[in-house]
């Protein structure tokens, strides 16, 4: 039996097992949007806006591990998207887009919602198609499955002029499907393995290094087992979060920019360094001819060959897939006699203690105004620290990364390689279609929050009791602590005069809204929260130190270890 | 920094030049000559890009390329041994004395004189990229009245074959 287009599209959803959708129809795709009316397989999820399909489906496939499946129509539904895009691109995540295009014969006419899709988005994909012949239709959404989830992990648009949504053919969905242009490597390389082995037991000064290839490859079991049997110390970077248990003794914090002073002292001075899905990023390395100036040898783990010394020149590279590549090297380590090189472990972690007696995120709760960091706390002990968190970016993010201790996968969801503010409420809607019974809260500020509040509407329509927690300092929080720092106090465009009353918008929308300005009303402001409105969604309008400053801090352009400290420490 | 050829064998599908092009302009990579053209196997195109950088910048490249989807297989032709030619049309003014004395540097250079009318010529030149600039910088500069080049094509010697 021939198929229509638009009938193939939602076979092929269908057949990938898809179980939510999330969109925005539009011409382009209006007979897409007719056969997903048909049909009760999977749920489409209508947002207020494209970029939060994108961030929605986003967050879905972090929180998961399932591919994120988005679509939008042509012209602006694709541009509204390209931030989504981008976001998802730079931290590798899953996600099949499906945008609709105008017809064939229209396409380079400048016709109306035209836009050149695959132009536009190619930059921020792992790949994209444009789809010519209804024909090709199955197969290149199989392909779209394939790349998405294989090897390093991304974003894959495919683009379906309208008239192809009505032309016919017979419908085969391949089991699989292999690209000669594509083939990630699985295993790792035995001899550098063996070196890396060896590295490990006679490393004086050690130190682990993880990032996101470790949630994202689902490696944390691994990356425990192997930390644990070592003895080493741990450091996760921001997307790494909640791989290794962050309230167990040997994690050492986050890295970078904002990272604890023993992480970024041990990173500095350590004598062996295993990095394990993490790419040295500028934001975690900071300069790297600073890093350069200790000798140290790097062994680096990666599904992408292309991050591999691509900053950091680094000794044994290991190209493969980490699961596999962890569990051989646990193997090996245990199939040596000689342990880890434990003489010199002991100095090593006393040195670390000292670091660690700088409490280098300490800070004051006094009666009268709140501080940002005792929200978080305090939201990490109300939801007994087991609840996804979601956020935006500026400070909010960073006091978040560091208060809310992680200590599973797949919990903290935020957008760290591009850093997109109006990530946060969005992806707290795709956490909880992932996880109808989780409890979802979204650590926000006042300034990104409004960058995707339509939303609100979103989570109304679908019941979605997400808690909103908003660090109002009525500045853009981190634009402000730089302009503090390196630009004089000259507050340029970063104090947001004018903003709504939270509250009422929450209440305007369906939802409860709470206003806190006193310490003392923090906790019970959010046991009421997640107590008696653990249905509905909270709006909690936390009104905080609008002078609060993140530190640790290294400088941009500046060494690891020439961080800035709280001025009391 | 040292001069690099890199061959591509890359999907012959609409847009994968753009993904090519677009990859060396976003991550700032420099490009001094490209071309390319369907192989005998139509499903395939082969690619040659001339790029200047530091060996660390060379071996991104090559990741990087390597990462693209489309992207079949790339090699650095400058490995190892490898011949380059490129294809070089120049159009000259070609009167009086000037007539047969560019016939004649013509013949040195192994050109090929393939148009001729009463005041020029067009004379066709293959060879590597330094042969072309050294037939220009033989010839008065002020007869040339228009040139066109190609851009290196490479390929290994002996038994370096780059095929699927």
């Amino acid at each position: 039996m021939q198929l229509t287009g638009a009938e193939i599209v939602v076979r092929c959803l269908q057949e990938e097992k898809v179980d939510h959708v999330f969109g925005y129809p539009g011409g382009s795709v209006l007979y897409i949007y007719d056969e997903v009316f048909k049909q009760d397989q999977f749920k489409h999820i209508l947002v207020r806006h494209e970029q939060a399909a994108v961030h929605a489906a986003d967050a879905y496939s972090r929180s998961s591990n399932k591919i994120g499946v988005c679509m939008v129509t042509s012209g602006p539904g694709v541009t509204n998207a390209v931030t989504g895009i981008a976001t998802a691109h730079m931290d590798s995540i899953p996600l099949v887009i499906i945008t609709g295009q105008v017809p064939s014969a229209y396409i380079g006419q400048d016709a109306f919602q035209e836009a050149d899709t695959v132009g536009i988005t190619r930059p921020c994909v792992k790949h994209n198609f444009l789809v010519k012949d209804v024909k090709d239709l199955a197969l290149t959404l199989k392909k779209a499955f394939y790349l998405a989830r294989t090897g390093r992990p991304g974003p894959v648009l495919v683009d379906i002029p309208k008239d192809i949504t009505t032309h016919k053919c017979d419908f085969h969905y391949p089991k699989s499907v292999t690209l000669r242009s594509y083939n990630p490597v699985v295993k790792g390389h035995g001899g550098q393995i063996k070196k890396a082995v060896s590295l490990l037991l006679e490393a004086k000064r050690p130190m682990i290094y993880s990032g996101g290839g470790v949630i994202l490859s689902d490696s944390a079991e691994q990356l425990i087992k192997l930390t644990r049997m070592l003895g080493f110390p741990i450091t996760q970077t921001l997307m790494g979060l909640g791989g290794y248990p962050a309230t167990d003794r040997q994690f050492l914090g986050m890295p970078g920019m904002h990272g604890t002073y023993e992480a970024n002292m041990a990173m500095q001075n350590c004598d062996v360094l295993l990095a394990v899905g993490a790419r040295f990023d500028d934001r975690v390395i900071g300069n790297t001819a600073h890093f350069g100036q200790v000798s140290r040898k790097i062994i680096h783990i990666d599904i992408d060959p292309s991050s591999i010394s691509k900053r950091v020149k680094v000794d044994v590279p290991i190209v493969g897939h980490l699961p596999e590549v962890l569990d051989e090297i646990i193997r090996q380590l245990e199939a040596v006699e000689a342990k880890p090189e434990t003489r010199h472990l002991p100095d090593w972690w006393k040195q670390i203690a000292e670091w660690r007696g700088r409490n280098c995120l300490k800070y004051t709760q006094g009666p009268d105004v709140i501080t940002p960091q005792y929200v978080v706390e305090k939201l990490y002990e109300v939801t007994g620290g087991d609840a996804f968190i979601t956020s935006d970016v500026g400070q909010h993010q960073m006091f978040a990364a560091q208060f809310y201790k992680f200590d599973k996968p797949r919990r903290w969801i935020n957008s760290g390689g591009l850093g997109t503010m109006g990530f946060g409420l969005p992806a707290a809607m795709g956490v909880r279609f992932a996880h109808p019974k989780a409890t979802v809260a979204c650590v926000t500020g006042e300034a990104s929050i409004q960058m995707c509040i339509q939303e609100l509407s979103t989570c109304k329509q679908y019941r979605l009791p997400v808690k909103i927690i908003n660090l109002n300092n009525g500045y853009l929080g981190m634009v402000r602590q730089w302009q503090e720092m390196f630009h004089g106090n000259r507050y340029a465009e970063s104090y947001v005069d004018a903003l709504p009353d939270f509250v009422k918008l929450a209440e305007a929308y369906g939802h409860v809204g709470m206003r806190i300005d006193k310490p003392a009303d923090v906790e019970p402001a959010l046991k009421a929260a997640f107590g008696k409105h653990k249905n509905d969604l909270v709006f909690l309008d936390f009104i905080i130190d609008p002078t609060a400053n993140v530190f640790p801090m290294v400088a941009a352009g500046k060494g690891l270890s020439e961080m800035i400290l709280a001025e009391d420490l | 920094m040292m001069r690099h050829i890199i061959a591509i064998l890359i999907e012959n599908e609409s847009g994968a030049l753009s993904r090519v092009s677009g990859l060396f302009s976003a991550r700032g990579y420099n490009i001094e000559s490209l071309t390319v053209a369907p192989t005998e196997d139509a499903s395939l195109s082969r690619m040659t890009i001339v790029s200047v950088g530091s060996d660390d910048v060379i071996e991104q490249i090559t990741k990087q390329l390597n990462k693209l989807i489309d992207v079949v297989k790339v090699v650095d032709l400058s490995e190892a041994a490898h011949i380059e030619r490129e294809l070089m049309l120049c159009k000259v003014r070609a009167t009086g004395k000037d007539r047969d004395e560019m016939k004649r540097v013509a013949d040195i250079f192994r050109g090929r004189i393939i148009d001729v009318t009463e005041s020029s010529y067009v004379i066709e030149l293959t060879g590597n990229g330094a042969k072309l600039d050294a037939f220009l910088q033989a010839i008065d500069s002020s007869l040339i009245l228009e040139t066109v080049r190609t851009g290196v094509c490479g390929i290994g010697r002996g038994d370096r074959i780059l095929k699927v």
